[in-house]
């Protein structure tokens, strides 16, 4: 597998392919269905200070070739995640990028501090960008100024390196992903998910009890596409891309227009399996494009 | 164990409005307790792009065959029903935790209480209740005659009642309503269907052993994405349930309703 390993700030991955975070859980259920050691890194869900008992019921909803979420961060809080999910997971060789989100910039500041110190955590991954939580999230994620001056805070206490998850729910991403890149993040991930609204057929009012929820799935692959490739062009840093990916050829799709590596959001709802499944097909995919290792095919869209 | 097969169709056949049962064949039906479900990808294409949850009905491991009863309503639904002898279907399952069958003791009696697309995991059910020497007992709720379905085999297990909201067929109204007028002797209850329905039973029976089959809308069916979780009561230790891994049966008392 040395044609898939790729080389970024804090992480070794074996392979590009990482399932996203939000869509995997702290790993324990896929553990049951493959060994994880498999995968590139997992992007475990977001993890604030405190317990978060998330959004009321209905969560999701089926779209056109996507879905739409609010879930809104539920999760054990830092001391359960750090003394239980991490420390199942340091059985699997696979390096962890640990979801950081809260409300101010202290609950940030405070879970950075102390998940970076786990063993098995590798790079943090900001979450200035969720959509379904009233305080925090996406607010860090909408302003250059506040996402810099965050970035600045949680780099400072960080033990491991900080990539910073991009909202696409902005008019100008590149100015994000400069703010990010000037306050001291070492990568960028995107992209997290568009904010939309199904309507009940019977109703007419919003299926998903939070009103409005994050699309993700197939239907946001090419807006993704789009902001990597805009996002390419103007920092430094490595991106991890996401949005819509389901099998090979998307991942060929995101490391062409700038992605160095790339994570699986949705389709891991769809089929299970589907991370390890890309990761075989990838050399297939290789050998068919000529090229010895991945890592060739990174940006190759802006090439001239 | 959870796994995902490529299960060969054995039988597809319309058995009330809108209402399907297809037979599926294949090695994870070895694995399967009544209650549990499975999680079905009714096309090979994005659309429509998330599994459904759909209950099992009827297992048969002498010949790796299960049955699931299903309404053909949405977009996905209505794919699967399309499905013919000898096609795949991919499948993952079973899933969750099913009905514990070894609550009733043997000469011991069973209510089975069902409401709608809640009525087939308890057909199964029934079946081994009654393998296990239970005498069962099943009031079978429906919107109308037209959608009633499996009433020959629910009978053949013992005392069925069949209730329908417009009255054309059995009693008229709810299955409480049922319950109210014949007051049933029974040892445990089982019941799958509308929340409103689950919700009345517990209040009806507040002294007996019960077990409650709940529905919501998942994402991923296996307990990593968060979708499907429901807040408990104060008897119960944990903050939350997920109704796919957690459930989706609880002991009466466990979701708060």
């Amino acid at each position: 597998m040395s044609r898939l390993n790729i080389q970024l700030p804090g992480l070794d991955l074996k392979n590009p392919i990482m399932p996203a975070s939000g869509c995997f859980g702290f790993g324990r259920e896929y553990a049951q269905l493959y060994d994880l050691s498999k995968l590139g890194a997992i992007m475990i869900k977001a993890t604030t200070v405190e317990t978060r008992p998330g959004n009321p019921t209905p969560r999701v909803a089926e779209t056109a070739a996507g879905m739409l979420n609010a879930i809104g961060l539920q999760n054990p809080g830092i001391e359960k995640v750090m003394n239980e999910e991490l420390k199942f997971l340091e059985q699997y060789d696979v390096p962890i990028i640990a979801n950081v989100a809260g409300t101010e910039t202290e609950d940030y500041v405070e879970v950075a501090q102390r998940i970076s110190t786990a063993p098995n955590v590798k790079a943090l991954e900001l979450n200035i960008s969720c959509p379904n939580v009233k305080c925090g999230g996406i607010q860090f994620g909408t302003d250059p100024a506040t996402a810099r001056e965050l970035v600045k805070a949680v780099k400072a206490v960080s033990e491991v390196p900080v990539y910073v998850k991009l909202s696409p729910n902005v008019t100008n991403i590149v100015e994000i992903a400069q703010a990010v890149e000037a306050g001291g993040a070492d990568g960028i991930t995107m992209i997290n998910t568009l904010i939309g609204m199904r309507l009940d057929e019977r109703t007419g009012k919003p299926v998903i009890a939070n009103g409005t929820g994050g699309l993700s799935g197939p239907a946001v692959k090419p807006v993704a596409i789009r902001m990597v490739y805009e996002v390419y062009k103007a920092v430094n840093i490595p991106i991890i891309g996401m949005g819509g990916v389901t099998e090979a050829q998307d991942v060929i799709d995101f490391m062409s227009a700038g992605a160095s590596a790339v994570a699986v959001g949705t389709a891991n709802f769809v089929d299970h399996f589907v991370c390890p499944t890309i990761i075989e097909e990838l050399p297939a995919k290789l050998d068919k494009l000529g090229v010895e290792h991945i890592s060739e095919i990174i940006g190759r869209s802006h090439r001239s | 164990m959870i796994r995902q097969e490529k299960m060969t169709v054995v039988s597809q056949k319309q058995i009330a409005t809108n209402i399907f049962e297809l037979t599926l064949r294949g090695e994870l039906v070895q694995d399967m307790t009544p209650g549990q479900f499975v999680h079905v990808k009714v096309s090979d294409s994005m659309e429509p792009l998330l599994r459904r949850p759909i209950s099992i009905a009827n297992i048969d491991k002498d010949n790796n065959e299960f049955t699931m009863i299903y309404r053909a309503e949405g977009r996905g639904t209505k794919v699967l029903a399309t499905n013919r002898e000898g096609q795949l279907v991919n499948v993952l399952g079973p899933i969750g935790n099913g009905f514990p069958v070894e609550a009733v003791k043997e000469g011991g009696t069973a209510l089975l209480v069902g409401g709608g697309i809640g009525v087939p995991p308890l057909h199964e059910l029934s079946k081994q209740l009654n393998a296990r020497g239970v005498k069962t007992i099943h009031v079978l709720g429906f919107q109308s005659e037209d959608v009633c379905f499996y009433e020959e085999e629910f009978s053949a297990l013992g005392e069925t009642h069949y209730v329908t909201v417009d009255g054309s067929k059995g009693t008229k109204g709810f299955v409480t309503n049922v319950l109210e007028s014949r007051a049933p002797e029974f040892d445990v209850f089982y019941s799958c269907g509308p929340l409103p329905m689950l919700k009345a039973l517990e209040g009806f029976y507040p002294e007996k052993e019960g077990y409650l089959s709940f529905e919501e809308r998942m994402g991923c069916g296996i307990g990593a994405c968060f979708a499907c979780v429901c807040k408990t009561t104060d008897q119960v230790a944990k903050d939350y349930v997920k109704v796919c891994s957690d459930g989706p049966v609880f002991p009466k008392g466990t979701v708060a309703l």
